[in-house]
């Protein structure tokens, strides 16, 4: 049989649930970078585009195309954060779906990069979302939006790949997905750059957020939309989400294959 | 592919396996076990909880690795062989493992999909099945709200869609009220007429009496007996069984009233039991010598009544 297809059965499989859910589930992956783009970029936008330093800290660029194009990254990274921890927990000990999988054809690494693909789809459909509704700006309206989605995936990758890792060693949900959350997820959407620059923040502060799969995701974007990405900082950012999400599955594949395969 | 010996050896046993053994860590779950399972019959692992059976099934259905001993199942090694295999396997897991939100039909449907079914046949397929198992009408609810029965019969339904040659059922009707067990036996029964070899654990004597041609009683991870429920009982049981209920918390000191009657006595918690050819017999003997229990009843031994011979326990408790 064609081997190289289960993965994909897997995939599926996922899609077959996400049917059911999607239009309520669209709306909320809008609702969220639309508040911030219409809150954050045309109102304190107002305010920076008339400030003093405006021309120089954004580099001549209006705050709202600043923001705009980094919120294709931040929301790929706030959605598949919540789809590689409570499905992929519900597959294992809930539902526990996976073992139903393998005891098909399906192998316990192949249900683990099924998984994979489908949280890349989910970046994927997400992030389109976004670069739609930034269709609609003159400021944002251009072939970059495009670019800053395929960048928004792998951003999407290299957050749900580690965070795959981590959900799928759990035995119980307990308090850490709610620390992950809040000491991880939610100081990066803060701190990486997507509401002003890094070099706004204090300078031992720098270097973490430099680390950071967001940065390097938003940078993308960022770049992507406002037409100047630059082949060896975007190969550099390119470079470190591939490290992520390739480290992140390796992880995740192993722990698949232990934990169906007891 | 064919089968990886030629497809020709029918009287090859489905399932050989040799000092099969399972261990977690320290733990030993399977203790160097030998099972032969024939095509076209239904074979029981009967056991209480913990005894080993889910490890055992899971080995067969190559979703576990055995730690030491030799498996083969369907005339393939599941080392190697283990994706050729599960294709022509189905399995009832303990816990059914449906996916709630999906419908009846999607559950199906998906799972055949694994198989690398078409769209079109999985469609087809999941329609004749979900008749079989009777949730025509619930084809396209959700899953989440049906009863324990009916998810029950869903799970079997899922093991038919690649119609297996060989179907593992891990208690297939443990935690169901009676009515829905016997809609279950009922489904079974029918496959076995089909000719599809059953391989179910239970900890019901009634349902390894109702459904199995052979079993094996296992505990502890170990098998303790073998034969037909018929040969076992024969072997480790006498024909009756004289059954006796002291007030309660005095059975144990009234059994010596009633010692040396029958072939031998077992004293439970909450009853003394006869082992008799003649249980009437016995009781009239019982009767003789003026004791007088709350209650007596006279009944044919059963696989329970071998499990507490052989292991001095109950299979439920
Ligand atoms: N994955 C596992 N890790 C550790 N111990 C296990 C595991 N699975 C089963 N066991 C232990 O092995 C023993 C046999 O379990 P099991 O095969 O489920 O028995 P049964 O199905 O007869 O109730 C039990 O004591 C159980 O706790
Ligand atoms: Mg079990």
């Amino acid at each position: 049989m064609g081997l190289p297809r289960a993965p994909l059965r897997v995939w599926e499989s996922n899609l077959a649930y996400y049917k059911h859910v999607w239009r309520s589930n669209l709306i909320g992956s809008f609702v969220q970078p639309m508040l911030y783009m219409l809150g954050m970029g045309v109102g304190v936008g107002a305010l920076v585009d008339r400030g003093p330093g405006a021309s120089t800290v954004l580099d001549g660029v209006d705050y709202f195309a600043f923001l705009a194009p980094a919120l294709i990254a931040t929301t790929a990274m706030t959605i598949v954060t919540q789809e590689a921890l409570w499905p992929v927990m519900d597959g294992f000990m809930w539902s526990r779906r996976f073992e139903a999988m393998t005891a098909t054809p399906v192998t316990p690494s192949e249900v683990a990069l099924g998984t994979a693909l489908w949280l890349g789809t989910r970046a994927f459909v997400c992030a389109t979302g976004v670069a739609v509704v930034l269709l609609f700006f003159d400021d944002t309206r251009t072939w970059g939006l495009a670019v800053a989605v395929a960048a928004a995936v792998l951003t999407g990758m290299a957050f749900a790949m580690p965070i795959m890792a981590f959900s799928s060693s759990r035995e119980s949900p307990d308090q850490s997905f709610a620390a992950l959350q809040r000491f991880a997820i939610i100081p990066m959407f803060l701190f990486a750059g997507a509401f002003y620059p890094v070099e706004q923040l204090p300078g031992w502060l720098q270097p973490v957020a430099y680390v950071t799969p967001l940065w390097h995701g938003i940078e993308l974007c960022r770049d992507a939309v406002l037409g100047r990405l630059e082949l060896g900082p975007a190969a550099l950012n390119v470079a470190a989400l591939t490290a992520f999400t390739v480290v992140g599955y390796a992880f995740a594949r192993r722990t698949f294959a232990t934990r169906l395969g007891r | 592919m064919g089968s990886p010996r030629g497809e020709d050896q029918r009287d090859e046993p489905l399932v050989l396996a040799h000092g099969l053994t399972k261990r977690f860590g320290e733990f030993t779950a399977v203790d160097g076990i030998d099972v032969e399972v024939r095509r076209g019959e239904a074979f029981g692992f009967l056991g209480p909880n913990g005894a080993g059976k889910s490890s055992t099934m899971r080995m067969i259905g190559c979703t576990s690795p055995a730690t030491s001993g030799t498996l083969r199942v369907l005339g393939a090694d599941p080392r190697t062989q283990g994706r050729w295999i599960r294709a022509r396997l189905g399995v009832v897991p303990q816990s059914d493992q449906l996916d709630a939100d999906l419908t009846v039909e999607e559950n199906l449907i998906i799972y055949g999909r694994y198989f690398d079914l078409s769209r079109a046949e999985c469609k087809r397929r999941a329609a004749e099945l979900i008749e079989f198992v009777q949730l025509t009408e619930r084809a396209r609810s959700m899953v989440e709200p049906l009863s324990g029965g009916m998810q029950r019969r869903l799970t079997i339904a899922r093991s038919l869609i690649n119609e297996p040659e060989l179907l593992l059922l891990d208690e297939p009707t443990t935690g169901l009220d009676p009515q829905a067990r016997h809609v279950v036996w009922d489904r079974l029964y029918r496959l076995k007429q089909q000719g599809v070899t059953l391989v179910l654990t239970t900890h019901y004597m009634d349902e390894a009496e109702q459904l199995c041609d052979r079993l094996v009683v296992m505990d502890k991870g170990r098998i303790v007996a073998e034969g037909s429920p018929r040969q076992l009982i024969e072997q480790h049981s006498t024909r009756e069984v004289l059954e006796l209920r002291f007030a309660a918390g005095t059975n144990e000191e009234r059994a010596p009233s009633v010692e040396g009657i029958g072939d031998r006595i077992e004293v439970l918690r909450d009853r003394v039991l006869i082992y008799a050819a003649d249980g009437e017999k016995a009781l009239g003997m019982v009767h003789d010598r003026a004791v007088y229990p709350e209650s007596a009843l006279v009944r044919r031994s059963s696989l329970e009544d071998v499990f507490l011979r052989l292991t001095g326990r109950t299979l439920v408790d």
